[in-house]
């Protein structure tokens, strides 16, 4: 065989001990160094099963590549009760799943709300009964039935759902409509205004958004994506560009769809910089569930918060949940609030971090740098660290500030594992107290052992060492 | 209370410069409450709800509302709120500096390499191993206490790749010419060497230069390669890669005494290139022989290995007791062969490196060691090269004159050659000068420690 290292120049790579490196300095090798860490505590064992798992490599590249290369399309606006079978008394919720005892804040808030859109309550006392009691109360997680949902993420049978679908392998995924900023039903709260907003949302924005795309769509939501991350977007915390190419898009079918009303549909999509954010979520859900299920591989396909867990799945693991505490974002702080009004980390936004956006896409977005430290260097930092744990770069997702080199994606569990990165993510914080909406925004990382147990249970799994 | 409300119209700052701002003034003690923010609907609500009493105002304005305890604090505070506001991201090189690469599998990402050398502890060598594996590239694992089920995956899947695994607890390997690990700088030349065994490799190719022969490639498998378990795997795959190679005209295999039927397998290859076989044992050449052996292979004139002798060394008419402390595995093993008795101890084995550097890198042990023998004959390895100690002599050279002032003979076999960064002449000289007889080859100091101990 021929062997080519015999043949060039050597060129090194060293990894470990520093002397045995220096040693190549002096014979004036090129080389390049390794920063090694030992990995996480207690995953040395897993971490050597995992990799010896002969499907590992190509099981996570065509789970990438199937992420990579779907085609999300806005396809159509349509009653949850309509598209995901919903029925009253059936609620979908953020994140791992959850029950009222264990629900936080926010979550509580939501569901409050959400009871009494529907009209299954008067008032948010017999709501709370009602959902204590459970009576009649059913609750799943959004990501069960191909959806996802931003902060508490409650869906009930009423709310207009976006509908993306992948035209490249044909999924559909769902995300309910942005309600906008403040004292909101997915920051938990559930005044009149909320009940007033979402009564409107399904009566007049999402019919004429419905009405519209009829005449406008599909939308290429990949290509508004990559032209938003040209713009300044990250797609999680700041959607400002996105929002505006969609508008773009939209407003002349809006108009025709429905001259009367288009003035107020358009006005209240304009107001709110994150109307985007639920069609990116969609577009990131129906991305990351193209690559579910690929036998033996280690790459991550949602992560999800309910307010109290932090929640992870495995494209080689099934519809399994690996979880840990959510933990408290670090921030900014709207007005008087603080860090002590701050509910854990929650919602379903995290999709896009786990298809290589919001805070894989860190440097994207120089003008929200200060959630990350504060220095355009410090997201580039953020962006560049994650390329440690993923294993593509997205074609079509790409940031200009670092040569249009395309956005860290594909988290793998194992390369977590060996690295101790965890995945920067973006987000909104939510109020700790049911009813208070959002407090403030910032950065979170999920939990280690989300990613170990995940690890874990890749190691428990039967495979044979060899290739047959 | 003293509230500061006002309404800058027209002025404008992204949402979160307006959090920090707040933060900012909200971390002060003499603030009570700030709020600094763009005047939409929600955030006069937010401060209405504060009790500051909000003038009209539109979205594209800014709102300040600020209390605190007096006026003079709040004055403070104001104050505090303009230097915020003129503050500006601090402008850095946005490409920042390009931070390290955390695995192996990432640094070859941005990289053009082609040889990996891991030594990591052993529990982790595997996947940074894999990833070189994986990419493509050849890999030295310097490592040690790596699984063999892990070790026969690697070289398995490497074949498959058509890349070699050196390694694990690989030594030594020289590669177009740089020398890897405990390396000594060799003369480029005809021999390639395959070694299961590093310090063997040295000795032997050490010797070679001494004859003013070079290496092409030193290629080392790990001490376990040539086992029944492991089957020779990446000696096989190496012996074929020199056969291959043209600027390689003889192979020299350096190993243990291999597995019968490894040996039968190695033996087997159909290899245009003719090989030597060094393998270490009873009955078997030492390794001083195999060099020699190689020089009358090409057509060479053995030379008279040199050696520095110690004119007070006289062979006893009793019986002495003879002490090995060696750092090097196969010259331990071969000096306690041909020494026929004495205590030998390998300061390089696994027992002794636990959490604390080889041997040949840090001293302390074997000093120690010698320190402690009060007469007799003490034999010791001195390993030159690169990794290993800069200046052996400076602190062996001491501890030989304490120990010739006790009483104690030192014979030193000093494995290096003209080119290593130490300087092989000038270390013997002053070992020797310290009062110890010196020599290049480890077979020919063990022959001398066993007359002078009356063996």
């Amino acid at each position: 065989m021929t062997l080519s290292m015999l043949y060039g120049e050597p060129r090194v790579i060293t990894v470990g001990t520093r002397m045995l490196g220096e040693a190549l300095d002096r014979q004036a090798v090129p080389r390049r160094e390794v920063d090694w860490r030992p990995p996480l505590p207690g995953t040395s064992a897993a971490l050597a099963r995992v990799l010896a798992d002969p499907r590992r490599a190509e099981a996570n590249a065509t789970a990438a590549g199937r992420m990579l290369s779907a085609r999300p399309m806005l396809t159509g606006v349509r009653p949850a009760a309509e598209v995901l079978g919903l029925r009253a008394g059936e609620f979908f919720h953020a994140g791992p799943p959850i029950t009222w005892e264990r629900a936080s804040g926010p979550m509580r808030g939501a569901l409050i709300g959400a009871m009494l859109f529907e009209g299954m309550a008067a008032t948010p006392e017999e709501a709370r009964d009602r959902l204590a009691s459970g009576a009649g109360i059913t609750l799943d997680p959004c990501h069960h039935h191909r959806t996802v949902g931003p902060m508490a993420g409650v869906v009930s049978p009423s709310m207009w759902m976006l509908e993306v679908t992948d035209a490249e392998h044909g999924g559909t995924a769902y995300c309910s409509l942005n309600e906008g900023l403040g004292k909101v039903l997915r920051y938990g709260a559930y005044g009149p205004e909320v009940i007033e907003r979402l009564r409107w949302m399904s009566g007049v924005l999402g019919p004429v958004l419905a009405a519209a795309l009829r005449r406008c769509g599909p939308l290429d939501l990949r290509a508004l994506i990559a032209q938003a991350l040209q713009m300044g977007d990250e797609l999680h915390n700041r959607n400002r560009a996105a929002t505006s190419l969609l508008v773009r898009e939209i407003a002349p079918a809006v108009v025709e769809a429905d001259p009367g009303r288009a003035a107020e549909v358009l006005r209240f999509i304009n107001g709110n910089d994150h109307f985007f954010l639920n069609a990116g979520m969609a577009a990131a859900k129906v991305s990351a569930d193209a690559a579910r299920g690929v036998p033996g591989s280690s790459l991550v396909v949602a992560m999800a918060r309910n307010g109290t867990d932090f929640g992870i799945q495995v494209s080689g693991l099934g519809d399994r949940w690996f979880t840990g505490p959510a933990g408290v974002p670090d921030g900014l702080y709207l007005g008087g609030y603080g860090p002590d009004d701050a509910n854990p980390d929650i919602g379903d936004s995290t999709i896009t971090e786990t298809a290589g956006l919001g805070g894989f896409a860190m440097a994207a977005a120089p003008a929200i740098v200060r959630f990350v430290g504060g220095e355009v260097s410090d997201a580039v930092a953020a962006t560049t660290s994650m390329y440690e744990i993923t294993v593509a770069e997205h074609p079509a997702y790409q940031i200009p500030g670092l040569g249009f080199r395309g956005t860290p994606a594909g988290i793998d569990v194992a390369l977590v594992a060996r690295t101790g990165l965890l995945p920067v993510v973006n987000t909104g914080i939510a109020g700790r107290v049911a009813g208070t909406g959002q407090v403030g925004a910032g950065l979170v990382r999920p939990p280690a052992e989300a990613f170990t147990a995940a690890l874990d249970a890749l190691a428990a799994e039967e495979f044979p060492l060899t290739v047959a | 209370m003293n509230d500061l409300v006002e309404v800058r119209p027209g002025v404008y700052h992204d949402s979160v410069t307006l959090m920090r701002v707040s933060r900012a003034l909200t971390q002060r003690p003499e603030v009570a409450v700030a709020v600094v923010a763009m005047a939409t609907e929600l955030n006069i609500g937010l401060a209405r709800d504060l009790g500051f009493a909000v003038p009209p105002a539109t979205p594209g304005d800014l709102l300040v509302a600020v209390r605190a305890a007096s006026p003079a604090e709040l004055e403070d505070a104001a104050a505090e709120l303009e230097r915020q506001l003129a503050a500006r991201t601090p402008v850095s090189d946005a490409r920042g500096e390009a931070a390290p690469p955390r695995t192996t599998r990432s640094a070859a990402r941005g990289f053009e390499a082609n040889l990996v050398l891991v030594s990591v502890p052993g529990e982790h060598a595997f996947a940074e191993a894999l990833d070189a594996v994986e990419a493509g590239l050849s890999v030295m694992i310097f490592s040690d206490n790596v699984p063999v089920e892990q070790e026969i995956l690697l070289k398995d899947r490497a074949r498959a790749k058509g890349v070699l695994v050196m390694g694990p607890d690989c030594g030594t390997a020289v590669v177009g010419g740089a020398g890897l690990g405990f390396a000594n700088v060799l003369r480029p030349g005809p021999v390639g060497v395959v070694a299961a065994s590093g310090t063997g490799a040295q000795q032997v190719t050490s010797l070679l230069d001494l004859a003013g022969v070079g290496v092409s490639h030193v290629l080392g498998v790990g001490g376990r390669d040539l086992s029944a378990e492991v089957g020779g795997r990446s000696a096989m795959q190496a012996l074929r890669a020199l056969d291959e190679d043209p600027a390689t005209e003889l192979i020299v295999l350096i190993s243990k005494p291999p597995a019968p039927e490894v040996a039968r397998a190695v033996r087997d290859l159909d290899l245009a290139t003719p090989v030597v076989h060094a393998l270490l044992g009873p009955g078997e050449d030492d390794l001083t022989t195999a060099a020699e052996k190689v020089l009358r292979a090409l057509g060479r004139e053995v030379p008279e290995w040199p050696s520095w002798p110690a004119p007070a060394h006289r062979a006893a008419g009793t019986r002495r007791a003879l002490r090995g402390l060696y750092s090097g595995g196969t010259l331990c093993a071969e000096a306690a062969l041909l020494a026929g008795e004495g205590e030998f101890t390998d300061f390089g084995d696994d027992s002794y490196t636990r959490g604390r550097a080889h041997p040949m890198i840090d001293p302390a042990l074997r000093l120690e060691a010698l320190r402690g023998v009060a007469s007799g004959v003490v034999l010791m390895d001195v390993v030159l090269g690169h990794g290993a100690d800069p200046d052996p002599s400076s602190w062996l050279a001491p501890a030989v004159r304490d120990a010739t002032a006790r009483g104690v003979d030192v014979v030193v076999a000093v494995v290096g050659t003209d080119g290593d960064p130490q300087g092989l002449r000038a270390q013997a000289a002053r070992l020797n000068e310290a009062g110890a007889a010196v020599f290049t080859s480890n077979a020919a100091a063990a022959r001398h420690a066993r007359l002078l101990a009356g063996g």
